[in-house]
């Protein structure tokens, strides 16, 4: 048998979070190079699977499986196909960022990193499962890190709050996702929760797909913060400690998208053709509501929290357009976005650590102590706004094409408007570029208030390296995107092949 | 089959439950000669007793073959029982070490005494086919709870939940005593194999039946503590000392559930019996969860918080058993794993919740506050214990809400799938909370850490280690969740 990299992926997070529950508290240093050195084996397993992927061959790879619980049909089956696989690798970069940006944690850091492993496992879990159970367990795994740790280091003001009202949002979704792939369960007869049998076996009635889409698609993509279900989430990211946010931001909410994708659109491709071109004009809110909203938040969070609601309806957009191009550019934007915000909310976590504000009319000449933050930020706005030879531009463009040509679909009153959609999506764009220009001038140049003039004090080492980690990332895929794109239509093709198209 | 014909293999039956009346015996006569510090031992006699009256059984009275009449058909011998059996006495084990150290309880031989009589009288209700050995094993059980309630005779709290404890029993017991006769009356059996025939012949108007069926309902219904028959939980369970709420929620309430599905499943599910009660129990199953939770929500006691919560529970079980009509197997084991994940949790729950009082002397919920600085190990655990109430992987809790809502999903009954998926996300706010309080908020100034002694710990780290192992190692629990359910058909 093959070395199981995609299992231990998964569970060596878990077993170095229990691990670090069994150090003494007070070795703070050996907790954090412990947890440092785990995230890299991590990242470096991640960089592996990805690069020694077959893209002729495509399809799902590295597959490794076995009876959990026989009696009812549940297996444990991972394996990674082109859509999975840049995530896995995402979340690999976004731990090890994660792990550095949080070094300065100095209350309760065993727990805080044993319940970042706990998330990581969660996390890489669903992006690999390919059984429902698998993939629900992971799912709801990923879920109490989440409400602890910002319950626990987040943002005083709001963290109870936020904390709640996120679990709970991912938890009903859940819940009815769940419901959805149980009835899925009953009705093919096929007793099993395996995916691939369910996706080649599996007769179901136009009927049953229309009446259970809704509740698997929509129980998923609550997660990935889709209108009118995304207010948990700038208010989640605005309460989380600066690693949790990037976590959130940068894997969590793909983690919905992903899964809407993998469970509801392909297990149910009818209903999928029958809803999405709903979820288009869902999508399309999404997009130019979270942009004008970003617009006017003054706190940086709460800007890339929203910017990140609208980026987020680009790849729902890209999901809900149902074709090759599209899906392609809503695989890329999962992977740009989730690199593109790690980034700015360590930034903005390194500048509130040192100013103890992240109101943008509080901030100023930030670029002249701390430039390499400036930079990165900078680097970041342009991916963000879509700038050609950055990876926004390389994402969003087949987004937008996808959009545009997809104006087959659905009842004419939507299906007549695709190309309008298309446009004014672009042009959200415009006002993405007017609130970041805005918030890079008045936070990183300009005169430094008094105030926090001493307060900026030199980044970390640590700090540096996630910065170096993350803009590697997006830099590559903005001048190469050759690297991840084919990657991804090999995922790309197995959906269209299911939607028949 | 008379009472003539003893032969060994009836004994060989019934061996766990023999093994438990010496150790009975040795705990009083321990009593009588123990003194001082030493007398705490019998904790760990009446634990060491029922593990190994467990382990007898395994080696001994493990059902093969077929399932067999016992006794005259007073007992069934078969898996279903069985496990319910093992799960009595894992329960009881645990409840005599987390008394241990509980003032005025641990060095009490009496208490552990009385403890195994429980034990024992739950085991034969697991058995039980017959409906005079049923109501013997049911009335067992009862007096011998109702004494533990109400054991600190200088604790007004514990006397009066003694009390309440025992005047609800006794009407609802006596209500369903008269089911059981009425039965008798018009079918002419006690057996309840009998019993089934009897009925299928159709000779009983649907009205009697379905009058039978509600009365002895409220005898089950009390046990379980489902809507309508509830109210008495919170106040017994707040008033009694810890380690008998600990057991009454739940060694007490699985025991509710054999016999109700005994009774229900086996001498009742006749076509026209089943139309009759079954829309009722799904109501019942609904409400009483729904109830259960939201009252939980107001609650500042942790001890009435698990109360309503254990109410919750009992409802969920009660959605796995509506289900059995289109899916009798998968039901049965769907409501015994349950059963057995909540038996874990609960306890794990309760022990923690002893070792703080012990500590804090409170139990109210904004005492908790900051228990993870002063003793992290505790707090991990009684994170793990209300994650899984909560259903939250990779813990017990998980599973068992898996399979409920999967076998009530493939009945079709999705409106309960709903129900139940609202529930759980009612539920889980109010755990939270709980472990909000416990993470986050900071310590009373000049709180000490929280000293955990040898038994509690040996209870904790199994109760934890199996909360863990039923929620992702689950095959075996599961398989013999599903062989008891097969062995009933």
């Amino acid at each position: 048998m093959d070395f199981p990299i995609l299992s231990v992926i998964t569970f060596l997070p878990g077993v170095v979070g229990l691990a670090l529950l069994a150090f003494p508290e007070d070795k703070k240093e050996l907790i954090r190079w412990t947890s440092l050195i785990a995230a890299i084996v991590c990242m470096v397993l991640s960089i592996i699977v990805y690069f020694s992927y077959d893209i002729e061959l495509g399809g799902y790879q590295f597959e490794d499986r076995f009876d959990w619980i026989p009696a009812v049909g549940i297996s444990y089956i991972v394996a990674v196909d082109g859509l999975s696989l840049p995530m896995v690798l995402l979340t690999g970069i976004v731990m090890v960022t994660g792990v550095l940006i949080s070094w300065g944690i100095e209350d309760r850091p065993r727990e805080f990193f044993a319940l970042l492993f706990f998330l990581a496992m969660g996390v890489w879990g669903v992006f690999v499962a390919q059984d429902m159970f698998t993939l629900f367990f992971f799912y709801e795994v990923a879920v109490f890190p989440m409400y602890l740790m910002i319950a626990m280091w987040g943002w005083k003001k709001t963290r109870e709050y936020a904390a709640m009202k996120l679990t709970l949002f991912l938890v009903v979704g859940s819940l009815f996702a769940l419901i959805g792939a149980l009835a899925m369960y009953s009705a093919s007869g096929l007793g099993t929760f395996d995916m691939f049998i369910i996706q080649e076996q599996a007769e179901f009635t136009r009927e049953f797909q229309i009446t259970w889409f809704p509740f698997v698609f929509i129980g998923f993509i609550v997660l990935a913060g889709m209108f009118p279900f995304h207010n948990w989430s700038p208010v989640g990211h605005v309460a989380a400690p600066t690693a949790v946010s990037m976590f959130h931001a940068g894997v969590l909410m793909k983690l919905g998208a992903y899964a809407a994708l993998r469970v509801g659109v392909v297990l149910l491709p009818e209903g999928a053709k029958f809803w999405l071109p709903y979820v288009v004009v869902l999508a399309f809110v999404n997009v130019v509501y979270g942009s004008l909203i970003a617009m006017t938040r003054k706190d940086l969070k709460y800007m890339i929290g929203y910017s990140s609601v609208s980026h987020m309806g680009l790849v729902v957009l890209g999901i809900a357009t149902m074709n090759e191009i599209g899906l392609t550019g809503a695989g890329l934007q999962m992977f740009s976005h989730g690199a593109m915000t790690a980034l700015f909310f360590s930034c903005i976590g390194m500048v509130y650590d040192r100013a103890h504000t992240r109101m943008i009319p509080e901030l100023g000449g930030v670029m002249k102590k701390l430039p390499m933050v400036g930079v990165a930020f900078i680097i970041g706005g342009l991916v963000s706004m879509g700038m050609p030879l950055f990876s926004g531009f390389v994402a969003e463009l087949p987004i937008f094409m996808g959009a545009w040509r997809a104006g087959v679909q659905g009842p004419d009153f939507i299906a007549n408007y695709y190309a309008w959609i298309a446009i004014i999506s672009a042009l959200a764009i415009v006002i993405t570029a007017a609130y970041i220009i805005r918030a890079v001038s008045a936070v990183f140049f300009g005169p430094i208030p008094e105030k926090i003039e001493h307060e900026l004090t030199p980044i970390r080492w640590q700090d540096r390296t996630a910065i170096v980690i993350l803009l590697v990332s997006l830099l590559a895929l903005g001048f190469y995107p050759a690297w991840m794109d084919t990657v991804i239509k090999t995922g790309v093709d197995s959906v269209m092949a299911v939607l028949g198209a | 089959m008379d009472f003539t014909t003893f032969e060994a293999a009836h004994f060989l039956a019934i061996l766990p439950e023999i093994v438990l009346i010496a150790v009975a015996a040795l705990v009083m006569f321990m009593d009588v000669v123990q003194k001082g510090e030493s007398r705490r031992m019998m904790g760990y006699v009446t634990a060491i007793g029922l593990m190994a009256a467990m382990f007898i059984g395994i080696g001994f009275s493990l059902p093969m073959g077929d399932p067999k009449l016992l006794f005259g058909g007073t007992i069934r011998h078969d898996m279903l029982g069985f496990v319910f059996r093992m799960m009595f006495l894992v329960a009881g084990a645990i409840t005599a070490l987390i008394t241990m150290d509980v003032k005025g309880l641990g060095k009490r031989g009496d208490f552990y005494a009385v403890l195994i009589a429980a034990v024992i009288g739950m085991n034969f209700m697991a058995i039980a086919s017959d409906l005079i050995m049923l109501y013997l094993a049911i009335e067992t059980t009862s007096i011998s709870a109702y004494a533990l309630t109400g054991f600190l005779l200088n604790s007004d709290r514990s006397a009066e939940s003694g009390l309440k404890y025992f005047l609800f029993g006794a009407v609802t017991s006596t209500v369903m005593l008269f089911g059981f006769s009425l039965l008798y009356g018009f079918t002419g059996h006690t057996n309840l194999y009998g019993i089934a025939e009897a009925l299928g012949a159709g000779n009983v108007p649907f009205v009697t039946l379905i009058g039978i069926a509600v009365m002895i309902l409220v005898g089950i219904g009390f046990k379980i503590s489902a809507f309508p028959f509830h109210f008495w939980t919170p106040d017994v369970y707040e008033g009694a000392p810890t380690p008998i709420t600990a057991f009454v929620s739940t060694a007490s309430k699985t025991a509710g559930f054999i016999v109700l599905i005994r009774v229900f499943i086996i001498a009742l599910s006749t076509n026209s019996g089943v139309a009759g009660w079954l829309p009722l129990m799904m109501a019942i199953a609904a409400v009483t969860t729904t109830i259960g939770n939201l009252v939980a929500l107001a609650q500042t006691n942790i001890k009435r918080l698990l109360a309503y919560s254990s109410i919750a529970h009992a409802g969920y079980t009660l959605m796995a058993f509506v289900a059995f009509e289109s899916q009798p197997e998968q039901s049965v084991s769907a409501a015994t794993f349950y059963l057995m994940t909540y038996i874990a949790t609960n306890l794990l729950a309760f022990a923690i919740i002893i070792v703080f009082a012990r500590a804090a002397g409170s139990d109210e919920i904004k005492d908790y506050a900051g228990m993870s600085r002063r003793s992290p190990y505790l707090a991990h655990m009684m994170l793990v214990a209300f994650l899984s109430l909560a259903g939250i992987p990779p813990l017990a809790g998980f599973l068992g809400k898996f399979f409920i809502f999967k076998v009530v999903v493939d009945a079709g009954l999705y409106w309960l799938a709903i129900v139940g998926a609202i529930n759980a996300l009612v539920a889980l706010y109010y755990y939270l909370i709980v472990m909000k309080v416990v993470y986050v908020d900071p310590a009373p100034e000049g709180a000490s850490k929280i000293s955990i002694t040898r038994p509690y710990q040996i209870a904790m780290v199994a109760l934890t280690i199996s909360v863990i192992v039923l929620g992702t190692a689950a095959t075996p629990w599961y398989n013999w969740a599903i062989a008891g359910a097969s062995s009933l058909f």
